[in-house]
């Protein structure tokens, strides 16, 4: 049934390009708007250099998960990741400064989007990939389990995770414990995570994310840093937009 | 909400039209296979729910005693309930003594509303779902099958059973109360037959499905349901057998499962890499493998990823 909703939205958009942007492979009505409000100022081209991985359905509209590999690509500025049809389309914002450009995590859906990320390259260019992600629906506008329950603030900023540096590799995986309201879901105000900084011991930026109302409630992130910092211990500093500071260190 | 989807639903079916006009009867054209003596099964397709299909994916059955019929599972839709019942009725002219559901997933209950009127019977952590989840089902059903539904509403069952043997117009059925599909998985043993209708704790040459599953307990129970001399096997997917192969494959599955999960989640892996496993050639005779298996790592894989994460603030 939902492949016929795109069907159907397919052939509506045909009709809508009125504009000088690229065509969007994926063909979303929303494309045009998209790059209006996160890609303006910046000429973008889809380029299969970007792998954006997430499964055809989400099983689980709270916790979809997706990786973004923007590893064929260098000199990167930012990624974008963002959802077309989503009440709140932007998921996060990625800065990796001093890490690979390689990140996942899981989002919440509200309908069937397209998702993508968008790299910027330093010479000005970004580089777009996506895919569709078909949804029974309700991801944005459910209450988080931690309100339900109502045990959320028992745990709020507790960081588990682990950190691998087997065969040159330097990855980290966590889990933040944090409700993620969106705002959406009736009486319960937007209660995020907004920044993670993640430094070294010398104290250099390796990585910034922004994150948004649609990360999943009690975030689950994967970032994998350069090997020169495999030595050094990783600190992670965040905080949500009610001024909750959060701190975890990876040890090497 | 729930309305605007059925509605949603619907529009999307009229908008399908070549589609609707081929199913436009919405005849399930259900066979009644007999298995055994007075037992009957009708056989779904091992394929995910979908318009085409109006839903009919699972095996429901009936046991036709002298003092009634009883049935098991009601299938995904009131009409799916209606056709099983004018089929049994083709079959014998006793009355439905008794309905037995045997989880809480919606292909096997919601047929219910066709049976009406006779006790409607699970075990409680079944009911207690059903009233709470439900609803949900159904919309989502609506969502896949489309006007199949029509009609379909949430009968949650009125009788609640433990487990224990029971005697029926001449058979000795054996109520068994396990879990690991769901938190609560009936089957219904035959000791009359040797019938052992399993419900979805035996899924055979169809991937099984995980949304509530509980690996440990589930393979467990399938210990349990291997010592039963049963001489036919109904699965709640897929087809009938003869011999406890599919429960050994079941086993060989749910094992790999565990260690596979297991391993990624020491390795690091995020749960799209998870998803990008080559699964193993052996199973690729189980319909919709790499579908459900996909399925399972969304159901699944955290609390592996939770036993491998240590508190690091």
């Amino acid at each position: 049934m939902n492949r016929l909703l795109i069907l159907l939205l397919v052939v509506l958009s045909t009709s809508s390009f009125a504009t000088g942007l690229v065509k969007d492979p994926l063909g979303s009505v929303q494309w045009d708007d998209m790059y209006r409000a996160f890609l303006n100022g910046h000429p973008a081209v889809f380029d299969n250099k970007v792998k954006l991985i997430a499964p055809s359905f989400a099983e689980d509209p709270m916790n979809v998960p997706v990786t973004v590999d923007a590893r064929g690509l260098s000199d990167i500025k930012q990624i974008v990741i963002f959802a077309d049809f989503n009440p709140i389309p932007l998921i996060a914002r990625f800065y990796p400064t001093n890490a690979e450009p390689l990140l996942s995590f899981r989002f919440k859906i509200q309908q069937a989007s397209p998702v993508r990320a968008a790299v910027l390259t330093g010479d000005g260019q970004w580089h777009v990939a996506g895919s569709w992600v078909n949804s029974a629906g309700g991801g944005c506008t459910a209450a988080s389990t931690g309100r339900l329950v109502g045990n959320w603030m028992d745990y709020l900023g507790e960081v588990y995770g682990k950190r691998w540096t087997a065969n040159n590799s330097n990855r980290i995986r966590f889990l933040i414990k944090h409700p993620m309201d969106t705002g959406l879901a009736s009486g319960i105000p937007e209660f995020y995570i907004e920044h993670l900084n993640f430094t070294n011991e010398s104290g250099d930026i390796l990585a910034h994310l922004e994150l948004f109302e649609p990360i999943n409630e009690n975030p689950v992130l994967s970032l994998n840093f350069n090997s020169s910092d495999r030595e050094s211990a990783i600190y992670m500093t965040g905080s949500d937009n009610n001024g909750n500071e959060f701190e975890a260190v990876f040890s090497q | 909400m729930r309305l605007m989807i059925k509605r949603f639903a619907f529009l999307l079916v009229l908008l399908s039209t070549p589609c609707a006009v081929l199913a436009a009867s919405f005849d399930y054209h259900l066979v009644a296979k007999k298995v055994a003596d007075n037992t009957y099964v009708f056989v779904g397709k091992t394929e995910d729910f979908s318009f085409e299909n109006g839903g009919n994916i699972v095996n429901t059955g009936f046991i036709v005693t002298s003092d009634g019929v009883v049935v098991i599972d009601t299938g995904p839709s009131l009409r799916y309930g209606q056709q099983m019942k004018a089929v049994i009725k083709t079959i014998t002219d006793k009355p439905i003594n008794r309905v037995y559901i045997t989880h809480q997933h919606p292909d096997h209950f919601l047929g219910n509303q066709a049976f009406e009127g006779v006790p409607i019977i699970a075990l409680d952590s079944t009911i207690k779902s059903i009233n709470s989840d439900g609803a949900g089902f159904t919309d989502n059903l609506y969502l896949m099958v489309g006007d199949w539904m029509r009609g379909t509403d949430v009968l949650v069952p009125n009788t609640v059973t433990n487990a224990g043997k029971v005697s029926i117009g001449g058979h000795q059925l054996e109520i068994l109360s396990m879990s690991g599909h769901t938190h609560g998985d009936m089957a219904i043993y035959d000791h009359t037959t040797h019938v052992l209708f399993s419900g979805d704790l035996i899924f055979h040459k169809r991937t099984l499905t995980t949304p509530h599953a509980n690996i440990a307990k589930w393979l467990t129970t399938l210990k349990t349901l291997n010592s039963l001399p049963f001489k036919v096997l109904v699965p709640g997917h897929g087809p009938i057998a003869d011999n406890k192969q599919p429960i050994g494959e079941m086993e060989d599955y749910l094992t790999w499962l565990d260690k596979t999960f297991t391993k990624a989640a020491n390795d690091g892996f995020s749960m799209t890499d998870v998803m990008e496993i080559e699964l193993p050639q052996r199973f690729y005779s189980n319909a919709l493998l790499k579908s459900e298996f996909s399925r399972s790592v969304t159901h699944l894989y955290s609390s592996y990823e939770s036993r491998v994460f240590k508190r690091i603030n």
